[in-house]
């Protein structure tokens, strides 16, 4: 298992998004938050403290609490459902959680390079997907139009 | 008209090699039905009744005479199946009759034939096809980069290509140009990341002129560009309208929004949607149920956002004033053409003299922000043609049109036809035979004949009922276009179900397929609005009772307009007298119209 962590949104690099095919489950524990649970990942490299958030948490709510936390795990109970994209633009942009932001759920390889714009750092694939599927995507576009958590709106690059 | 930039056009290519590496996957079978559905949907292209159907993007609805003629050359390579699914397609169709309860009507509606080998211009001012094999996608794909198109976001839960008023940039009571801020709202919206899995899909048109010829207040998000007291641009914004089963207008949010926190202000909007918006019941999933059922927690909450998005955020998707410069000079009007004029003088004052002609400039010709131009409109509503459809030959010879009379410039109007924008004056008896001579000038926009169809159930895959066989009848039965000057301006809608492709719910008169029984039904409502100075304020209109079948509805039309044609007061028109009179009069009429039970015999 490789380390998680991406770049960070300021960063001028393009950043890499870390695809796993399987990890250990986690055993989370409740929090004060409703929606948001805590956990600790023991990798080969280090342990980590993780959130890991329902898609209906409002992720600011955390803002002052993310000291400490070395992830968060943002669920697609569908791919289709796309409640925590949002979540991780407002804890990238908003929270300046900085951060590993992991996928979780139902991931395929065609959302990776939304969720890598969206400011996801790591993703879990379901298991019937073919990480090579992903890599073309995410280096297709030269660009996009509107700004993400990476970078900023094209108008604002001329 | 907007010229793409290199970055523009790498865009479209990059996104057609995207969808074709996708389409690839799919057809060996790593990439099932269900995973590459969003994929092919958010590309234009449906899984219809039949074969696939391609919706290609027309932002604004302008198209240059290049386009048309892609369109032409994709309607006639690609728009072709094979036979026996095409045979295979009609026998099913002539089920429909053959199994119809009113099939011994003495005057039977005859449905017309399946068609093959065209395009259809759609009430958002799109373009479809409905035979085009997704083995032959990815090429169609590439043929249209190739004359910087796409069917990018013209389907799926995102955000849609953005609609505006035909006469965009050439109304004389414009406010401001709505074009540099739809396509500046088109590139922020376009593979938006956060934004492509939505509850459900999201509308956006805007409109810069006094009168609404956008059916603005319909949509997801309504804007209508307007100064404020300091003579400042801005918004105001209405959120939550749409169609569907609930139909509703959208309300207004923020009364005056400046126009360059646009995209911070919809980016707040459609953040809240992502997070409230409904997902546990499709029909439920619109912006509009979530307004409706929480409008002032939804605008307080917008307008949170809205702050955390300027102050805290910094305003990331402020508009600067070099950004709306560099759009604006994309449309810059284009050079003007000589007039093409009729040499013959004999054969000018024969024309002036003929009232089709006269008719044709009152109905067809519109009033321009440069008094010696005129925006003209060809009318694809005519006999034997179902409303919208061009043949190759239709829309190749109408591209030679626009290339000689409008400086290479059209439009997809939202009534389904095309509107040349760029007009002298001194051309229109040239362009009026010329168009006279393709079939395309009948002088009846505006008119009953004029009517906006779906595709309904010839073609789509959600339809309840065929819209195309009652078009056909009712364009059948007003063929007279003095008897259709003489009842004036009137908007019927069919649509084919409740999804309201054909607005329906907008018209003076609206028609609405329904299912009974395995049976094809209308209802019909009466006193619906889009917004127009001619309509009035927005509103669906109400329906006059239980359904009717397809040879009933052409009797309620007739009745509905007899009625109306006797009540009216000097020069009134029918939405008018309707709304004076009152609805329960037509209501009354209409259901005078209902056949004895016919059914029972069948």
């Amino acid at each position: 298992m490789t380390q998680a962590l991406g770049s960070l949104p300021d960063s001028t690099s393009t950043p890499s998004m870390n695809l796993l095919q399987h990890t250990k489950a986690l055993q989370p524990q409740a929090s004060d938050w409703p929606g948001v649970s805590l956990a600790t990942s023991h990798d080969e490299h280090a342990q980590q403290r993780v959130l890991i958030l329902d898609n209906t948490v409002d992720p600011t709510i955390l803002k002052d609490h993310l000291n400490g936390v070395d992830r968060i795990d943002l669920h697609f109970p569908k791919f289709t459902d796309g409640r925590a994209y949002s979540q991780a633009v407002m804890l990238r942009r908003r929270c300046g959680f900085t951060g590993d932001i992991r996928a979780t759920g139902d991931v395929l390889v065609d959302q990776i390079v939304q969720m890598k714009r969206t400011g996801f750092t790591s993703a879990v694939l379901r298991d019937d997907q073919n990480a090579q599927h992903a890599q073309k995507p995410l280096t297709q576009f030269v660009g996009f139009y509107q700004g993400d958590a990476l970078e900023s709106p094209l108008f604002a690059r001329h | 008209m907007y010229q793409y930039t290199p970055f523009d056009r790498q865009f479209v290519h990059l996104r057609a090699q995207q969808f074709r590496d996708q389409l690839v996957r799919h057809l060996s079978g790593q990439l099932s039905d269900e995973e590459f559905r969003p994929l092919r949907l958010q590309n234009g292209w449906y899984v219809q009744r039949y074969a696939p159907m391609l919706r290609v993007a027309v932002p604004y609805g302008e198209l240059s005479s290049k386009q048309l003629r892609a369109l032409a050359t994709i309607a006639r390579k690609y728009d072709k199946p094979e036979p026996t699914l095409f045979e295979a397609a009609q026998h099913t169709q002539n089920q429909i009759d053959a199994q119809s309860l009113v099939k011994h009507h003495p005057n039977p509606v005859r449905a017309p034939s399946l068609t093959q080998g065209y395009a259809h211009f759609t009430t958002r001012q799109n373009v479809q096809y409905n035979w085009i094999a997704l083995s032959d996608a990815a090429d169609v794909m590439d043929l249209l980069a190739s004359v910087d198109m796409h069917g990018i976001q013209t389907s799926g839960n995102c955000i849609r290509n953005i609609t505006s008023d035909e006469l965009a940039g050439v109304a004389p009571d414009e406010i401001a140009d709505p074009r540099p801020f739809g396509e500046i709202l088109r590139q922020w919206s376009t593979l938006h990341p956060e934004f492509a899995f939505l509850p459900r899909k999201f509308k956006i048109a805007i409109s810069g002129a006094k009168e609404d010829r956008a059916a603005t207040a319909w949509h997801d998000v309504g804007l209508f560009l307007e100064r404020n007291g300091a003579g400042e641009l801005g918004f105001k914004v209405l959120v939550g309208g749409g169609m569907g089963r609930t139909p509703i207008t959208g309300v207004v949010i923020r009364e005056f929004l400046p126009w360059s926190q646009i995209i911070n202000y919809l980016e707040a909007v459609v953040r809240v949607y992502n997070r409230w918006g409904r997902r546990d019941n499709i029909y439920k999933a619109r912006i509009k149920i979530l307004v409706k059922a929480e409008r002032v927690k939804f605008t307080q909450e917008v307008e949170e956002e809205f702050t955390r998005i300027t102050v805290d955020d910094g305003g990331p998707h402020t508009v600067p004033e070099s950004e709306l410069e560099r759009v604006s000079r994309c449309f810059v009007a284009p050079a003007l053409g000589q007039p093409v004029l009729v040499e013959d003088s004999a054969k000018l004052l024969t024309l002036q003299a003929d009232p089709a002609y006269q008719r044709w400039l009152q109905q067809n010709v519109a009033q321009h922000k440069n008094p010696s131009l005129r925006a003209v409109t060809l009318s694809f509503k005519r006999l034997g043609q179902a409303p919208g459809d061009a043949t190759p030959e239709q829309l190749e010879r109408s591209a030679d049109l626009v290339e000689r009379y409008s400086s290479g410039e059209a439009r997809v109007t939202h009534s389904q036809n095309l509107l040349l924008p760029w007009v002298h004056e001194e051309s229109l008896p040239a362009l009026y035979l010329e168009a006279k001579a393709l079939g395309l000038a009948q002088g009846n926009i505006g008119l009953l004949s004029d009517m906006i169809a779906c595709p309904g159930g010839d073609y789509c895959a959600l339809a309840n009922a065929r819209s195309i066989p009652l078009a056909a009848h009712i364009s059948e039965r007003y063929q007279d276009l003095d008897e259709l000057e003489d009842l004036g301006p009137i908007d019927l809608h069919i649509s084919g179900c409740i999804n309201s492709c054909g607005h329906h719910h907008s018209g003076h008169i609206g028609i609405l397929g329904v299912d009974k029984d395995g049976q094809e039904w209308y209802q019909v409502t009466l006193g619906g609005s889009d917004g127009s100075d001619l309509s009035g304020v927005p509103t669906p209109g109400r329906v006059v009772g239980p359904s009717f079948s397809v040879h009933e509805v052409l009797d309620v039309i007739e009745a509905v307009l007899a009625h109306y044609v006797k009540h009216r007061q000097h020069k009134e028109t029918f939405i008018d007298a309707l709304k004076r009179i009152g609805f329960d009069s037509f209501k009354e009429v209409a259901n005078h119209a209902r056949l004895a039970p016919l059914v029972s015999v069948a």
